[in-house]
């Protein structure tokens, strides 16, 4: 029994471990060199990331508060792997920054969140979960502690998060109200087609898509994601997406499973919306950051259509595109974090002649960039394609239509870095970056990724079959 | 039974060739690149012939027809319950034919660039990138199912991007790679959607269930008042149409002769460009069920070859000239398809098309090679900075004739055979069809004996200095090669080897209707030497003509008139003027108009982002009651 709860808890325990651990050391001593610190955490995150592989447990704990399976313990395995990458990836910028832990710690916090979001039984304990993962986040956009756009991010991050909370709490307590349960298992059977319910599930929809920037939810989103360190920014983009997205679409499938004629055309519409604007957005965006923030948009968008079939072939290429989503855009955030950390420079403009100042981050970019814009053979290509393709059966053609031309256009954009990059020439480019380790490991695992995800099946059969 | 390691082998050996020289090419076997290349490539080549003979004179017939034999089949992943992705090598008529046909021109190819590449900085890189299109053609044409293709496909737009950028320190040859991949991907998005609604009609992405599906009569929804089918077979085509440079989405394959020339010869000639052909050729049970899809191959194919030998007669570079010729044969090769139906007989537009692919890759590629060779020695595209080029290179003279004569449609070179089979299904199924056809031999023939005598004769050459002649043994090796297949190809008994429903076709030549094509071709070709032939005989024979009467500068002066009158004023104005007008107006202008809108739509919407948050919660309770509203009272 004690074992059960264990490793039914063992993702959570490991990181209340590695917190306390922080606090300790952080109370204890006074002067800690951030080197030797730093190397002890990428460490442990990433033991702790290696040993999520080897434990699972299927059960119930908390009277059905707390869920775990295998396809829970994959998802926060997901996170694990996004939050060791970005740490790895903030090497430089945290370096030099006075306070390590208590960044580590906000992340931490914010990760244990989401774990509990994703193995919430109940709605109640899924909110708490959000919230946990969404306040320390607003702290940690404000980590640039000397510029005002940093803390003007966590300002606006808090308050447009408040906002959306309040409609989502709204929407759980109608909920509440209309069926006298708050339990995921129990309420796909006490829901019922009414306007009432509707609403209640349109409000319960704007405060998911809120955390996931799904338009028309989204205007925070480029104005926190440029203001916020870019550890934070991939963060955002990354990890809190994922986790919401997995959430998200649990709660869809089995809590509304009643209302299944209603919500797949909500999130269709939501879905082409995302699509459509993230894309125009970006088109004309001059700062990298920004551009990576409005196609990471776009990228949502593709999610849902996925998401709007309302099938478990979708809830597949869901979680396997989050998998290639995830290496794809921490590649990008990775090459651009370093250059941003180094050198300052975070327009598009300058990173003309970026190959020959630094092939290496030239050419990682560029197979991120294509993995997002969805080429084949990188990973992003078969994330997408089985996200349509999972789409396409309940949807009305002129989605995925709509969908694949978006395609085109989202190309555009990311190919034209790649342009810049290649064959403009530049007066003043980067200088020469010296990459250390960190980064250089970081960005292995993520070429590798984007390489093999999509070329081995292996991960989509495993994901298949976990499901 | 075909041995399947050996199929196997066919592609991997390109791969293996591209996974050596791309790690280790540069630093450490450079010098042996070309012969790593061409090493992997000769093997290969010589599975396919074996794998060719075992297929189609040991075992590949049950009862008289050619079966499709799945060599070997891995599932590469289940998608869902029901669907699985496969990854494996079918054989049938098209695809053998196909494998034997790509390695070999790829082995021509390698050997030719032995010389021609010789000496330049990334050697070993160019071999590494043929060796990955290779691989990819390889894999595109022996797939087994649609999802498969597709990928190979874009491999092979991939890796095609890379050679035509190959100087990618030349400005243009990075716009034009870039405009073939972005108007290639544009067309295959149409091939994406085309796939989902396929196999979303056929529940499976597998080729055979998904041919056996939906050829059989059955009732399909529409979309817009057109059948999904149609729908889902023209996306594909779409995308078949941008790979083979159909009209309009032709645009790219001109501008993507910046590549190095051997690359134009194996990518431009035989190989990418027929991929599209051979999507419609591997789908076509259920493009003969569907007669509106048909319908549109048939006319955007004839459109093609029309639109292109007009264009082609105005050209000056020679490698351009080459570029419309190869869409305006490919077009020829569509419409073929277009007119033909899946059983017997009147499959025999199916046939002559395949036999029309088969026999224009020889020919095509040696012209391109030839044109290499001339490139290599003059050091320049434009037709102007040559003439009189027989004496220098006798060789590359007589093989660029044979490819001409044979590329003209006389007899006994391959092109007359191949060509006439597809006339003859033209002529059966649609007279409008065969009119336009046999004007655009006629035409053809023109300006490929206008290319020829423009380079060899016309003038006196003056060459200075050093020069090197045809080249090595390397570059004349596949000249000698293809020259050969050029004349003998087209006595291959090929009706009885590829037809669409594998069952052997009765063919004979009709003298009677091999006339009016021939009399074509050859009257287009004594008005090309009437014209082109010579510079200083010309005024001699018009003298003898009127008598003597004029003088040799006056009569220069006539002849002039003439050419530019027929070229400059009638071809040109008339037609290549407004054609060039509506190839850079209409069809770039819509391309751009896209563009240009976006960025206007975006430029507009840029005010809703001003950053204030209280605009922001606005925006965000507004939307969540607009949705509710929708969805309430809406739906």
């Amino acid at each position: 029994m004690f074992s059960n709860f264990i490793l039914s808890l063992q993702h959570e325990l490991w990181l209340f471990a590695l917190i306390m651990l922080l606090l300790c050391i952080k109370l204890g001593s006074s002067e800690i060199k951030p080197a030797p610190l730093l190397l002890g955490i990428n460490i442990l995150l990433g033991l702790n990331f290696v040993s999520g592989f080897f434990f699972h447990h299927s059960g119930s704990l908390f009277s059905e508060m707390f869920i775990s399976n295998e396809l829970k313990d994959f998802q926060k395995n997901i996170l694990n792997l996004g939050v060791l990458l970005i740490s790895l990836q903030s090497f430089v910028w945290l370096k030099s920054h006075q306070h390590i832990i208590e960044f580590y710690v906000l992340l931490l916090s914010s990760l244990m969140g989401m774990f509990f979001m994703i193995s919430a039984g109940n709605i109640l304990m899924l909110y708490i979960g959000l919230e946990l993962s969404t306040i320390p986040l607003a702290a940690a956009a404000n980590f640039n502690l000397d510029k005002r756009v940093s803390s003007e991010a966590a300002f606006k991050f808090i308050i447009s998060s408040a906002l959306s909370s309040g409609v989502l709490l709204l929407g759980i307590s109608f909920l509440y109200g209309a069926t006298g349960t708050l339990q995921l298992t129990e309420l796909s059977h006490l829901i019922h087609n009414t306007t009432f319910l509707v609403f209640t599930l349109i409000l319960i929809i704007a405060g998911f898509g809120f955390k996931i920037s799904a338009v028309p939810f989204h205007l925070w989103t480029a104005d926190v994601y440029e203001g916020s360190p870019v550890a934070v920014t991939s963060f955002l983009s990354v990890i809190s997406k994922a986790a919401v997205i997995f959430v998200f679409t649990k709660t869809l499938l089995t809590a509304f499973d009643p209302l299944q004629s209603v919500w797949p055309t909500i999130i269709s519409l939501l879905a082409l919306l995302t699509i459509i604007t993230g894309n125009v957005f970006a088109i004309r965006q001059q700062n990298i950051k920004r551009l990576l923030a409005f196609s990471s948009i776009a990228q949502v968008g593709f999610i849902l259509i996925a998401i709007s079939s309302n099938t478990v072939t979708g809830s597949i290429a869901t979680v396997y595109f989050v998998l290639i989503y995830l290496f794809s855009n921490l590649a990008a955030f990775g090459v651009v974090s370093l250059i941003s950390a180094v050198t300052g420079k975070e327009n598009i403009n300058d990173y003309k002649e970026l190959r020959k100042t630094n092939p290496m981050l030239c050419w990682v970019l560029t197979i991120a960039l294509f993995s997002l814009a969805g080429v084949p053979p990188t990973a992003g290509f078969f994330g997408k394609f089985f996200l349509l393709m999972s789409g396409a059966p309940n949807n009305n053609f002129a989605v995925i239509v709509i969908a694949a031309l978006n395609m085109m256009v989202s190309m555009y954009y990311y190919l034209r870095v790649v342009k810049i990059m290649f064959m403009d020439k530049n007066e003043n480019p980067v200088e020469d970056i010296k990459i250390p380790w960190y980064s250089s490991f970081a960005l292995i695992i993520c070429v590798a990724g984007i390489v093999l995800t999509g070329i081995l099946s292996g991960s989509y059969n495993y994901i298949f079959s976990i499901h | 039974m075909n041995n399947h390691i050996n199929i196997a082998l066919i592609p991997l050996l390109p791969l293996a060739s591209f996974v050596i020289l791309g790690l280790f090419g540069r630093k450490y076997i450079k010098t042996f690149s070309g012969v790593i290349g061409v090493g992997s490539l000769l093997i290969s080549a010589l599975l396919s012939l074996q794998t060719a003979y075992q297929y189609f004179f040991v075992d590949g017939k049950l009862n008289g027809v050619y079966q499709k034999v799945i060599a070997f089949k891995y599932t590469w992943l289940s998608f869902s319950d029901s669907v699985s992705i496969d990854m494996g090598a079918l054989l049938d008529p098209i695809s053998v034919m196909m494998l034997v046909l790509v390695t070999f021109v790829s082995l021509m190819v390698h050997i030719f660039s032995l010389g021609y590449m010789k000496g330049e900085e990334r050697y070993s890189t160019y071999y590494a990138f043929l060796g990955l299109f290779t691989f990819s053609m390889l894999g595109l044409v022996l797939s087994t199912n649609i999802f498969q293709i597709y990928m190979f496909w874009e491999l092979v737009g991939v890796s095609s991007f890379l050679l035509i950028g190959y100087y990618f320190d030349k400005p243009s040859a990075v716009a034009a790679s870039k405009k073939a991949f972005i108007v290639t991907r544009f067309a295959d998005l149409g091939f994406l959607i085309g796939i989902l609604v396929l196999s979303f009609q056929a529940h499976t992405l597998d080729f055979q269930t998904l041919i056996d599906t939906l050829s059989k009569p059955q009732t399909i929804g529409s979309f817009m008042g057109v059948s999904i089918l149609t729908w889902g077979l023209t996306l594909v085509f779409m995308g078949g149409a941008g790979k083979s440079a159909m009209f309009p989405l032709h645009i790219w394959l001109p501008d993507a002769m910046e590549g190095p020339t051997p690359v134009s010869a194996l990518i431009h000639a035989a190989t990418m460009v027929v991929a599209g052909v051979y999507l419609v050729a591997r789908l076509f049970p259920v493009f003969s069920v569907d007669e509106a899809a048909l319908t549109i191959v048939t006319y955007v194919g004839l459109i093609s070859a029309l639109f292109a030998a007009v264009i082609a007669c105005t050209q000056t570079d020679i490698k351009r000239v080459l570029a419309y010729s190869t869409m305006s044969q490919i077009g020829y090769m569509m419409f073929a398809l277009g007119v033909s139906k899946y059983n017997g007989e009147e499959g025999l537009g199916f046939m002559g098309s395949m036999f029309h692919l088969f026999t224009h890759a020889f020919f095509k590629s040696l012209l391109f090679l030839c044109a290499g060779a001339v490139i290599h020695l003059v050091h320049s595209n434009e037709m102007k900075d040559m003439g009189g080029l027989r004496k220098y290179m006798p060789l590359t003279n007589a093989a660029f004739l044979i490819a001409c004569l044979a590329i003209a449609g006389v007899p006994p070179f391959a092109g007359f055979f191949s060509k006439e089979e597809i006339l003859l299904a033209a002529f059966h199924s649609n007279k409008l069809v065969y009119g336009v056809a046999l004007f655009t031999s006629g035409l053809t023939a023109f300006y490929m004996f206008r290319l020829y005598f423009s380079i060899f004769w016309n003038k006196e050459a003056h060459l200075h200095g050093e020069h090197h002649g045809e080249g090595s043994f390397a570059m004349k090796l596949p000249l000698v090669l293809l020259a050969i297949l050029s004349v003998g190809a087209g006595f291959i008994p090929f009706a009885s080897f590829v037809t669409a429903d594998g069952a052997a076709l009765e063919t004979h030549i009709d003298y009677a209707f091999s006339a009016a094509p021939v009399f074509f071709g050859v009257t287009g070709i004594l008005l090309a030497a009437y014209l082109y032939k010579t510079e200083n005989a010309r005024p001699q024979n018009i003298a003898n003509t009127f008598g003597g009467l004029y003088q040799s500068a006056y009569k220069k002066f006539y002849i002039d008139e003439i050419y530019l009158f027929i070229t400059k004023k009638i071809v040109f104005n008339c037609i290549g003027r407004p054609a060039a007008w509506i190839d850079k107006n209409i069809i770039n202008g819509t391309i751009n108009l896209f563009g240009n809108t976006t960025v206007k739509l975006s430029e507009s919407v840029k005010t809703i982002q001003s950053g204030k948050v209280q605009s922001y919660a606005l925006y965000f309770i507004s939307g969540a009651l607009l949705l509710a509203a929708l969805i309430i009272y809406a739906l």
